[in-house]
């Protein structure tokens, strides 16, 4: 009897090493799984967090014309905008330009300054190469002498605008705005509008393959689910078959069967459904046609597993309190299918999202989405502001239509059937 | 006494035919075509009967509630409800309420939605589905839990909730496939009770399947004892208990010492049977064979007596005690008695004047009333 | 077997480490890199001891300019298209050329000499289509923009470079006056509008050998084309023709990334591929034509023919202007995307 009352001795003085005990023992038993996660969250920081965040920094970062031309930026900041700047500023322009000669500084600069206004770039470059000014020259004069265009206060505006830090202009950009000379954000003009358009299109188009994938997926995993395991691992590997071939050859395949001449046109008429060829490529048949073949295993696996969980009992159960069949299935089958329904979903609306060679390689400039876009300014136009904003733009509807998710089907309604 | 044991089948019965709700008349079932699960079933189930199916498993007890339910076809056979031959009706035409084993209440359904689901189907009016719903909530003592979703109710909620959406439409039968098995003890013995009044009040036809005999005892009117796809026995838990119709029900139900011998001569429901080791004891004859037959002499425990001056001699063995277990308003002692090593003795403490120990030789009463002789299992 | 395996790696690793006598060229693979090989890897190798290890790219300057600013450069010579070599050469991503160790200017096209990068072949991008579905041969863009005389689809590059200079001449700008049409907002506009005349009859094709197989399969007329992927789709017995009438020609260089480690090496082979014969020998192989106005002389007349430099094609041709499209690219192709996707 005493010796459980010791162990159980509620007084103070007693319950505070016990606490410090328990805390010891939990501290040690912490630092283990500390270490245990730690490769783990290393990995992530490195190759997750860290890269997504230089991401994020490089759609606002505008080091180009800031880190190149500090001075000139300097005396620019007291200038009014009314008139030319003073004799200083031409005076420290002309010196920076003039070191930045041969350098990739140069190119940098130029670059920045003709994404701003087409023709900067020239202007930059000659006037460089015509630098340094002649002894005794002042540098208003020298400078409007290499190029009539630096007598126009809009170039020095320009250049005070480029100037700053951070810039705007990349994101902007990516939503079809841009800074106006004056300042103020402004809509695109028509004809050169495009990455709303282009995202709508790819939110369309990753909602219209979902739902292809999943009224295709659905019976199969619903099969898969109910036939012995023999049948159902035969089914399986059919249906992972496409996980071998990379994407790149499954879209090649694809090219060769829906051209023109290929099988299925060719099937199509010796059938008699067609007279001519039907147009399968290079429209948004054929990537609709590949994407979902794609991604069908991404819905079949999630609604499987799901599937295979649920317990015959409650179609038994619905069926005995006189529920028919077929009703059965919809009423209580088909909504604790809805975890399945709802990852797969999710998943394949995401991958859908960032689709790239699929669309590229078997659509028109129609049916590009906005990866396309992201890999054009990486790869082409070398532009990587423009990339990464575009890549922060997907990132942003990703990250809402995840949030979405978990706020009215993650949550409380997938937490209640489980 | 025997006959009247087996009577309670289809024969008997089937002049009384407004009492019967269900008959099967020689039902068979088998899955491979080779192995019958269910071997010539007849059996009727009376109106407002609490009828218990009990048995090892692969015993064909569920095979027969499930045939019953519409979610298994008699290979041949008829199953009739109401007088109405059943064997092609689907079962959601059946009007049978049914509780699963896990209760399979929809997880995404609330308390609510769950009991509403049968009526909803029906096309009840809907003053009448709340009517029906509030009155089944009441019934098991679960008012105000109509929002709760399954998973956040107890185990025992839980089975009462199934209990209720099965009976919230009135059906004129109610199936439990082994509902109580995955609550604990205590909770288990509580639900047993309360089933069992809810039976009463209600005076609707329950048919309970299990495996745990005393399940069984608790809570039926007549219990069908199922073993390799027969019905043993049909009877009251009282008739099966005292009068087991033969070795297997005698071992299955309630606990038993089995002595072997063979029968020596049979007179006026009375064996005598020479035990291995010499010894003749006199036993009611159960299922026992005549003369010279192997025989199987049984008794429950707590029906063994130490032996009186009085015992006549064919009611007294020696035994050896074992081993002394005290159990608090009891004690059992595990003995030897003509070569078993596992004959057991039950008596409550205040009849006992003095309690043998281990290793002492003691003489013990087996009285006739209490002895049955019966015929050895097939096996053995 | 293990040990050999272990031998043969351990030779590797070495041959990796000690081997100085190697040098990486890259270029852009097919046809034109099959050409190389034979013309100019091969004999450089066989004279000089220097093993030529190729690779491939497709003219993504983000990776050159990767190994430059890391400071791990692999590469020694790379062919570059005239855009890229402007750029890069600002940018400081490769060796200023010391001509001394490859030749002598005059010898070559003038606009093959440049700061940072000797011009190696001129390519053309003409109008080209398939004799065999066209009853009557298209001789202009005008041509090519007229669907009804000349029904069904036709192919251009997915990009404004080429399209927009085709769209003005269709509608009947002068080669000389092109570029300076485009600079401004109304012939930007204009070269559009052109466009959108046809717009519903083009399909795009983004890599080389597209063109070809669509005009050999019938899906398209006729299409702009690299004149010669074209060569090589006759040569296996398609029956296509080019119209060089209003072609773009330009220049593909050696250059050299800074930082070079074989740099001497480099130079060796770009003074090999330099020269009139193995020039001679390149475009035999793959018709583009030479820089080395010796190489001409050299070379069969059947073969200078074909080439975008002989006097005939060079008719109604002009030379894609660099300057403009690195100074406009970025805007222009930004609005044929636009256009495009609509």
């Amino acid at each position: 009897m005493t010796a459980a009352s010791d162990t159980l001795d509620p007084s103070p003085a007693r319950a505070v090493p016990l606490k410090r005990q328990l805390r010891r023992a939990e501290r040690r038993k912490n630092l283990l799984f500390m270490a245990l996660i730690l490769p783990l969250a290393v990995f992530v920081l490195a190759s997750f967090v860290l890269p997504i965040g230089s991401l994020l920094q490089r759609s606002i970062a505008n080091p180009e014309v800031h880190d190149n031309l500090p001075e000139t930026l300097e005396l620019l900041d007291d200038w009014s905008g009314e008139g030319l700047p003073d004799e200083a500023a031409f005076v420290a322009l002309a010196r920076e330009l003039g070191a930045a000669r041969g350098t990739p500084a140069i190119a940098d600069i130029a670059k920045r300054l003709n994404r701003e206004q087409p023709g900067l770039r020239s202007l930059v470059m000659r006037s460089a190469r015509a630098l340094p000014l002649a002894e005794g020259t002042p540098a208003q004069d020298g400078l409007i002498g290499i190029d009539e265009r630096w007598r126009d206060p809009v170039i020095w505006e320009t250049i005070k605008r480029a100037g700053s830090p951070t810039t705007g202009f990349y994101l902007l950009g990516a939503i079809d705005r841009t800074i106006a000379d004056g300042g103020e954000i402004v809509k695109l003009p028509k004809e050169e509008a495009i990455y709303l358009d282009v995202l709508v299109r790819t939110f369309e188009m990753s909602v219209i393959v979902t739902v292809a994938c999943l009224l295709l997926g659905f019976p199969l995993a619903y099969l898969m689910a109910t036939l012995p395991v023999r049948h159902a691992n035969t089914l399986m590997i059919l249906v992972l078959l496409p996980f071998w071939t990379s994407v790149l050859v499954r879209v090649a395949a694809w090219i060769v069967i829906l051209q023109n001449e290929g099988l299925v046109n060719k099937l199509l008429m010796w059938l008699g459904a067609t007279d001519a060829p039907i147009r399968l490529l290079f429209n948004r048949t054929g990537v609709y046609i590949a994407m979902v073949h794609i991604l069908l295993p991404f819905m079949v696996l999630p609604l499987y597993s799901v599937m295979k969980g649920i317990s015959p009992v409650y179609m038994r159960a619905a069926v005995s309190l006189g529920c028919p069949p077929f009703s059965s299935f919809w009423k209580i089958y088909f909504p604790l299918t809805m975890p399945g329904i709802a990852a797969g979903s999710l998943l394949v609306f995401i991958v859908c999202m960032g689709f790239y060679i699929t669309p590229a390689l078997l659509g028109g400039p129609g049916d590009q989405m906005i990866s396309y876009f992201i890999a054009f300014y990486t790869n082409q136009a070398v532009n990587w502001g423009m990339a990464a904003a575009l890549s922060a733009v997907l990132l942003a509807a990703t990250l809402v239509l995840y949030a979405l998710y978990t706020r009215y089907l993650g949550g409380n309604a997938v937490n209640k059937i489980r | 006494m025997p006959t009247q044991a087996l009577a309670g089948g289809h024969t008997a019965a089937a002049h009384e035919n407004a009492d019967v709700l269900v008959s099967f008349s020689h039902v068979q079932k088998t899955y491979d075509g080779d192995t019958l699960i269910v071997k010539d079933l007849n059996l009727d189930i009376r109106r407002g009967e609490f009828l218990t199916l009990l048995g090892p498993s692969g015993s064909g007890k569920t095979t027969c509630l499930m045939m019953l339910a519409g979610f298994e076809t008699p290979t041949s056979g008829e199953i009739r409800l109401a007088g109405q031959v059943i064997n092609k009706l689907p079962p959601y035409k059946r009007n049978i309420g049914m509780v699963f084993q896990n209760y399979a209440l929809f997880p995404h359904m609330t308390v609510l939605e769950n009991l509403r689901f049968p009526l909803a189907v029906r096309k009840h009016p809907a003053a009448e589905i709340d009517a029906k719903v509030k009155r089944a909530l009441g019934m098991v003592q679960l008012g105000g839990f109509e929002n709760r979703y399954p998973q956040q109710l107890s185990g025992g909620q839980q089975q009462r909730i199934a209990l209720a959406r099965a009976l919230v439409f009135d059906p004129q039968l109610v199936l439990m496939d082994e509902p109580l098995g995955a609550l604990d003890k205590q909770l288990r013995e509580h639900m047993q009770l309360e089933i069992k009044h809810i039976h009463q009040s209600l005076g609707v036809t329950f048919v309970f399947v299990t495996h745990d005999q005393g399940e069984a005892l608790t809570m039926s009117d007549r219990i069908a004892v199922f073993n390799h796809g027969v019905i043993q026995q049909i009877d009251t838990p009282a008739t099966l208990y005292e009068h087991p119709a033969n070795a297997f029900v005698a071992n299955f139900i309630g606990e038993n010492n089995a002595l072997a011998g063979h029968v020596m001569a049979t007179a006026n429901d009375i064996s005598t049977v020479s035990l291995g080791d010499g010894n003749v004891l006199a036993a009611r004859t159960g299922d026992a064979g005549g003369p010279g037959s192997p025989v199987i002499v049984s008794i429950r425990p707590e029906r063994v007596r130490l032996a009186k001056p009085d015992t006549p001699p064919h009611s007294r063995l020696a035994a050896r005690v074992i081993e002394q277990i005290y159990l608090g308003d009891h004690i059992r002692l595990r003995m030897q008695v003509s070569g078993c090593e596992n004959f057991t003795m039950k008596t409550p403490i205040s009849k006992l004047d003095r309690c043998p120990n281990a290793g002492e030789t003691v003489d013990i009463e087996l009285s006739p009333e209490h002895l049955l002789a019966l015929a050895p299992p097939p096996s053995a | 077997m293990k040990t050999r395996l272990l031998v043969t790696l351990i030779a590797a690793i070495a041959g990796m480490s000690f081997a100085h006598a190697d040098v990486t060229v890259i270029s852009f693979g097919g046809a034109a890199q099959a050409g190389q090989k034979k013309a100019y890897y091969d004999p450089f190798s066989a004279e000089s001891g220097i093993k030529v290890i190729p690779g491939e790219y497709n003219g993504e300057m983000a990776r050159i300019t990767a190994m430059v600013q890391a400071g791990n450069v692999t590469w020694d010579v790379v062919e570059v298209e005239s855009p890229e070599l402007v750029r890069g050469c600002e940018e400081g991503l490769f060796e200023k050329l010391d001509y001394s160790k490859i030749g002598n200017k005059a010898d070559f096209v003038p606009e093959a000499v440049t700061d940072c990068g000797i011009g190696t072949f001129v390519w053309s991008t003409a109008l080209a289509y398939n004799a065999d579905t066209l009853k009557e041969a298209p001789t202009s863009w005008a041509d090519f923009w007229n669907v009804e005389k000349f029904p069904g689809k036709r192919g251009l590059r997915k990009g404004a470079k080429y399209t927009l200079e085709f769209a003005l001449l269709a509608d009947g700008v002068a080669p000389k006056d092109i570029y300076k049409v485009l600079e401004t907002p109304e012939g930007v506009a204009r070269a559009f509008a052109k466009l959108d005349q046809i717009k519903p009859h083009i399909v795009w094709w983004e890599a080389g050998a597209q063109p070809p197989q669509l005009l050999a399969s019938g899906d398209l007329v006729m299409s702009s084309v690299y004149n010669g992927r074209i060569a090589a789709a006759r040569k296996e017995g398609r029956n296509l023709e080019i119209v060089w009438n209003g072609s773009i020609y330009d220049f593909d260089y050696w250059a050299i990334p800074k930082g070079s480690p074989n740099l001497a090496d480099a130079y060796k082979y770009i003074e090999f591929a330099s020269r009139p014969a193995p020039q001679a020998q390149f475009s035999a192989e793959v018709p583009y034509g030479p820089t080395n106005n010796a190489a001409v002389g050299t070379m069969d007349p059947a073969v200078a023919a074909t080439l975008p430099t002989s006097p005939a094609n060079l008719v109604g041709a002009f030379a894609t202007d660099t300057e403009f499209w690195v100074e406009y690219g970025e805007d222009l192709e930004q609005r044929f995307n636009a256009w495009a996707s609509r």
